[in-house]
């Protein structure tokens, strides 16, 4: 096993930026690897000798009735204590697209007083009632505790691609609390960082709420895509614009790297 | 049995609703006031009450948004309540991600015969008559032909009414049945067996049949086996199926005598005489093909270790059906092809090219029979949605015609590019072979009675009384499960050969890979089948997706067996392929077919046609100069010219990253790109382009031009963004009516004279532009049989380009980038304005068709490319539909910028109005800026070629275009050009 930081990018049926996550990490020097659940299951492979648990989109179980819902629910049923104590251990959860709707629908997110396996958020229908792939630019909390955006102070600009992405509290209680704890983490706004209705915030979110991190930050999920923005090229108007090479999306791995090397 | 009933709490949006209410008060014009969604889960599984409590609190409903109901309904009033659920049989993912999610939660394996089945109930407020609520249900809601449905009046009650749910009928005593046909009968009879049974066998095929199974070796060969002097229902099907027009392509390798002009010239298949001759000769020239018409897609090269698969299909039949279930099956239908071929491909782009009736046709002007162009489209776009992203495939490119043409048979095409090292564990990648003694193994989806019959399906015309067998649904999930765990055999050398399941089934794809070795034996009950019922002849045919056909080497099947086990895919061997010379099918220990295997690949008789050009001449349009700014924005705001954005945001075309030139570009991320570039490996600069081409209306004055013009168009979208001419394969998809003469078909000779010219346009074209076909499909039949009439479609050529983009970094997009930078047109203008859309907004057709003249053409793009790889083009623009005028339109508005034209500098032929240099659609131009001190540098680059500096990009928002005696033609601003063109598809 390499000294690098490890990261496990979890596999299961309808996954499908595994490959777009393992290559972002592996740009920041990640040891990256693609691994099945059902691995970690059977026991053939173990959380616990990886650093960083990377919970990519797609379309897991094909979406079937909720977004993220079957697979937080193997997760719950079948990997729940390796996950506590992975989390425990200080290490690191982040999740997109599909993995952030997997994280809110298990509870590790926000995860509040420590409980990990309580819904309190959801994800749903984009209140257009359709997919979109879009870019939107996202404003940092920079109060936020979250590892993932640390020196983050500009705009981050990133694409969006779901069906179900309407961020939606439990009630008032949680919103407050989230806010108040500097969980909202990145929200969606303009390209002069203010807020707006639809495109701006591209699925009806609350309070703009494009994602949380738990209470120690150590645990992160967005519904945009920081992968898909590593480099300049896939910048929607890179044949126009000056720009530098690497893309807005690739810190947050960068970030999540640097903490691995520094901290565990 | 349970009825769990999911509703959102009523103060959550009903974004579902919400988009139903639109669709029924905007599409069907009936006016509802709310619509409620609910989901429905039928359980037909012994839960207890705990159990169902459990799985409807933690599985089925989301705590933040929804309530539940169980074996009871949320009391909420309606005008008209209406549940719509899949029949019996048909593909219910949700159902079956219900009962994994089921099992997980409480621990348990469902029992055969237990099921989940899931429907939808809407709840209308409005006032809503009975008449109404049925048209709702049948123009929009529910598909008869897969999905029942039931209605409910105000104070109704749904629960002691509501339709049980019945699974496929388990006949408990059920006898796998195997039928002899006695073909010792009439010609009439034999006729009446092959129309009876959808064999789509002819006459002479079948007669040959009969000779084959009297022939004495024949006979004495089956007795051994068991088998009597008739043919098994199993052995005709497979003969039908294996000499299908789908399969064996005999109207393109049929002899025809062609008559054109007076002159009659006899032409040995036109697929061999034009298609695979044009590769033939350009390979002597070019060293990068690597796999040309041999396999499930073409193959050439990328770069020294990888290479480059390409495929399109067209899925037309099942589309107008259900557009779908249609349009899922036809994408992961073609994902199959570049991971059948070879080894099997990564997948990592699709194209998708539809062409529809209009979308505003009148309601009143439709059969019953046939679903509403709008409702198609939706219909098709939501099944590519599905399709693509769910497999996690960017859609990078695509095209969307509309014509009234269409509106019987619509045309979906779905392609698929794939990528691949050169080697994979030690063997060249787009290599196949079987070894005598390996196992035939079929992987993926279980066998069910859907999708039988879809290849000789394929080959009769629509018509009203069209039955439902081959439609289907497709399970992406349970496709991309396989796709990810055959990766990981493939990579692990676990297999020897794979091939899909498309059309045909089994009897193709086992019946394709036993020519590799020379025979098989199969059992066909080891098959696994969704439900108990199948016959040996619909399990050998029955064209269920999701599946894969391998050939494993017995001593790495324990390996290969235990990876589909760990990913959850199912994987059983059902025989072993033989060097016997036959194909030898059994149901347990009795043989149900035994046939040479020579005569099922190479019996059949060819066809012999006849084809005469019969050149309808229309006379020229006038096109005095009545007012070119409001026909310019009639041509932007056309359906097929104006903006797709509203399709393209739906689509996924970021995953995988490799996104270079995206499908929308420019200033405010919505101009129309003309090609994607994708980069499929990030440490390496370089790139795919893939384009299309395809103009039936230039098709409908003469066919030879429209195939030049799609190769044009194809070609010259890769070469705008960057791709290298000389690095550029195409693929050919014909989609025809019916070109066989006959009593019912009697202009049947046009049709194939029309495809001869197309043809014979593709060859000259194709050698013209140095860009060889690799793979290509042809789809006849495109016809619809109403009580007094046949419809077909207009012939319609689709060409799909691949190419190779030496350097990303250089890649360019269509958008102006900068005022002061100088305009460009580069190409000659002719006055072709035949099958334009200036023409088409007049209502006219034209006469002077646009052509190709391949030598200025390609040196031109050899120019070009390399003005765009010195980095001296800032932004280049396909012209094509709409000439001149859209195309300088479209980039100044992507670019946010204003232009300023000048007719009398374009390179043009002598004495043209302005108008029409406006507006021709002359092939192999395109519209170019550069900064101005890279001017003489361009200038340089392009000489010896057609171009003329034309214009100035200006940094306000006007777009003027001056004619040639000074004064404003066009005078306007491009916002208002840019509305006219966002306006007509903002759905």
């Amino acid at each position: 096993m390499s000294d690098k930081p490890r990261v496990l990018v979890l596999l299961a049926a309808g996954i499908n930026r595994d490959q777009d996550t393992e290559t972002a990490f592996r740009m920041v020097g990640a040891d990256a690897e693609r691994v099945h659940i059902n691995d970690i299951v059977d026991g053939r492979r173990r959380l616990k000798d990886y650093h960083i648990l990377m919970l990519p989109g797609g379309f897991s179980f094909g979406d079937d009735i909720a977004s993220g819902k079957v697979l937080a629910n193997k997760l719950k049923y079948k990997l729940k204590d390796e996950l506590l104590e992975f989390i425990a251990d200080k290490k690191l959860v982040l999740g997109v697209c599909n993995g952030f709707q997997v994280m809110v629908k298990l509870g590790i997110l926000p995860g509040f007083d420590g409980n990990y396996m309580r819904q309190d958020v959801t994800l749903t229908h984009n209140d257009f009632g359709k997919f979109e792939d879009r870019w939107v630019y996202l404003k940092v909390n920079p109060k936020s505790r979250c590892i993932f955006t640390r020196g983050i102070e500009k705009p981050v600009y990133v694409p969006v691609c779901h069906g179900e992405g309407k961020f939606i509290p439990r009630d008032h209680d949680v919103l407050t609390q989230l806010q108040d704890n500097d969980q909202v983490v990145v929200q969606y706004v303009d390209a002069n960082g203010e807020f707006g209705a639809y495109p701006v915030n591209p699925n009806g979110s609350v309070a703009h709420i494009a994602g949380i991190c738990d209470e120690t930050g150590r645990i992160f999920g967005m519904m945009p895509h920081p992968e898909n923005y590593i480099v300049r090229t896939q910048h929607p108007r890179w044949t126009r614009t000056e720009l530098p090479d690497e893309g807005d999306g690739l810190i947050i791995f960068r970030n999540a790297v640097e903490y691995v090397e520094r901290e565990l | 049995m349970w009825r769990v009933e999911v509703a959102l709490r009523p103060d959550m949006t009903d974004a579902l609703g919400s988009s139903i209410r639109k669709q029924i008060n905007e599409d069907l014009r009936i006016d509802v006031e709310k619509v409620q969604t609910i989901d429905v889960y039928t359980i037909t599984s012994n839960l207890t009450q705990r159990q169902i409590e459990a799985v409807a609190r933690d599985l089925l409903t989301d705590p933040i948004t929804q309530d539940y109901r169980i074996n009871t309904g949320f009391d909420r009033p309606f005008s008209v309540a209406i549940e719509v659920g899949y029949k019996p049989g048909v593909t219910d993912n949700v159902g079956a991600t219900a009962v994994e999610g089921i099992e997980d939660l409480l621990g348990i394996k469902f029992s055969p015969g237990e099921f989940v089945h899931t429907s939808k109930l809407y709840l209308l407020s409005g006032k809503v008559s009975r008449q109404e609520a049925e048209e709702i249900c049948t123009g929009l809601l529910a598909n008869p032909l897969i999905e029942h449905f039931q209605i409910w009046h105000a104070g109704e009650d749904i629960q002691s009414t509501v339709r049980k749910v019945a699974g496929p009928s388990y006949g408990s005593s059920f006898e796998p049945r195997v039928a002899g046909i006695d073909l010792d009968v009439s010609d009439d009879e034999l006729l009446e067996i092959s129309r009876k049974g959808v064999l789509s066998l002819n006459l002479e095929e079948m007669r040959k049949i009969r000779a084959y199974f009297k022939d004495d070796r024949v006979k004495a060969e089956r007795e051994k086996v068991g088998l009597g002097p008739r043919p098994t229902d199993v052995e005709l099907e497979m003969l039908a199926q294996t000499w299908s027009e789908h399969c064996k392509h005999k109207i393109f390798n049929a002899t025809i005598d062609y008559t054109e002009g007076g002159k009659t010239e006899k032409i040995e298949s036109l697929f061999k005489t034009y298609i695979r001759r044009a590769t033939e000769e350009i390979a002597r020239e070019k060293d990068w093909l690597v796999s040309v018409f041999v396999d499930n897609a073409g193959v050439v090269g990328f770069d020294d270790n990888y290479n480059m698969v390409f495929k399109v299909e067209t899925h037309n039949h099942p589309s107008a059906l259900d557009p779908y279930g249609g349009a899922v099956t036809g994408i992961v239908g073609v994902n199959r092809d570049p991971m059948g071929t070879g080894l099997g491909a990564d997948l990592i782009f699709n194209t998708d090219v539809f062409c529809f009736g209009p979308p505003d046709f009148p309601y009143k002007k439709l059969p019953a029979s046939v679903l509403h162009p709008k409702r198609i489209f939706k219909g098709v776009r939501k099944g590519v949605e599905d399709g693509g992203n769910k497999i996690g495939i960017p859609t990078v490119n695509g095209s969307i015609l509309f014509d009234e043409a269409y509106v019987y048979n619509p045309l979906v095409y779905c392609g698929t590019g794939g990528f691949m090292p050169k080697e994979i564990a030690g063997r060249p990648s787009h290599e196949k072979q079987v070894q005598p003694g390996d196992l035939v193994v079929m992987t993926g989806g279980r066998i069910g009675k859907d999708g039988i019959h879809g290849a000789t399906f394929s080959s009769v015309a629509l018509d009203e009384e069209t039955s439902s067998a081959a439609v289907q649904i497709g399970a992406p999930i349970v496709q991309r499960k396989m796709q990810d765990a055959l990766k990981e055999a493939r990579d692990m050398g676990l297999y020897r050969a794979i091939t899909d399941n498309g059309a045909g089934g089994l009897s193709s794809s086992v019946g394709e890979m036993s020519e590799f070795c020379g025979g098989c034996e199969v059992d066909l009950e080891k098959a696994p089948t969704k439900y108990p019922g199948l016959h040996p002849w619909e399990l050998w045919v029955s064209e269920s997706q999701e599946r894969m056909t391998l050939a494993v080497p017995p001593e790495k099947i324990d390996a290969f067996l235990d990876l589909c086990r760990r990913r959850d895919v199912e994987a059983t061997v059902i025989g072993t392929y033989t060097d016997s010379g036959k194909v030898h099918v059994k149901y347990g220990e009795k043989t149900v077919a035994y046939l040479d295997i020579d005569f099922v690949h190479e019996g059949l008789p060819g066809l012999k046609l006849t084809a005469k050009w019969q050149p309808k001449v229309e006379g020229e349009v006038d096109a005095s100069p009545v007012d070119p700014t409001g026909s310019l924005r009639k041509i932007l705001s056309s359906y097929n010219i104006c903006s797709k954005e509203w399709v393209i945001r739906q689509y996924d075309h970021e995953v995988q990253g490799g996104s270079v030139v995206k499908p929308l570009v420019g200033s405010e991320n919505d101009g129309p790109s003309d090609a994607a570039v994708i980069r499929p490996l990030v440490d390496s600069k370089r790139g795919i382009a893939v384009s299309n081409g395809i103009n039936p209306k230039y098709g409908e004055i003469d066919t030879y031009a429209m195939a030049a013009s799609a190769i044009d168009e194809a070609v010259r979208n890769i070469v705008a963004v960057g791709g290298d001419p000389d690095r550029i394969a195409i693929l050919d998809n014909f989609c025809w009516g019916n070109p066989i003469l006959s009593e019912s078909n009697p202009d049947g000779d046009h049709k194939l004279a029309q495809l001869v010219r197309a043809a014979k346009g593709c060859y000259d074209t194709a050698i013209g532009l140095g860009t060889p076909f690799i793979s290509g499909k042809d789809s006849f039949h495109n016809e619809y049989r109403l009580e007094n009439e046949t419809i077909a479609i207009p012939p319609t050529l689709l060409i799909s380009a691949i190419g190779v983009v030496p350097d990303v970094g250089r890649a360019v997009t269509m958008d102006v980038k900068s005022p002061g930078d100088i305009v460009y047109i580069l190409g000659e203008t002719f006055d072709e304005l035949g099958g334009s859309h200036y023409c088409m907004i007049g209502g006219a057709r034209g006469g002077s068709v646009p052509k190709v003249d391949a030598v200025p053409a390609l040196k031109l793009y050899r120019a070009l490319h390399g003005a765009i790889q010195s980095g001296l083009v800032v932004s280049c623009h396909d012209c094509s539909e709409g000439g001149i005028a859209v195309a300088a339109a479209e980039s100044a508005f992507a670019g946010g910028l204003g232009m300023r034209l000048d007719i009398a500098k374009v390179p043009a032929s002598q004495g043209m109005a302005d108008e029409r240099i406006l507006f021709s659609e002359s092939n192999s131009r395109f519209v170019v800026t550069v900064s101005p001190e890279k001017k003489e540098a361009f200038e340089a680059e392009l000489a010896g070629n057609s171009f003329a500096e034309v214009g100035l990009i200006t940094g306000d928002k006007s777009f003027i275009v001056t004619g040639k005696d000074g004064t404003a033609l066009i005078d306007t601003d491009i916002d208002e050009l840019k509305e006219a063109w966002k306006a007509p598809l903002r759905w």
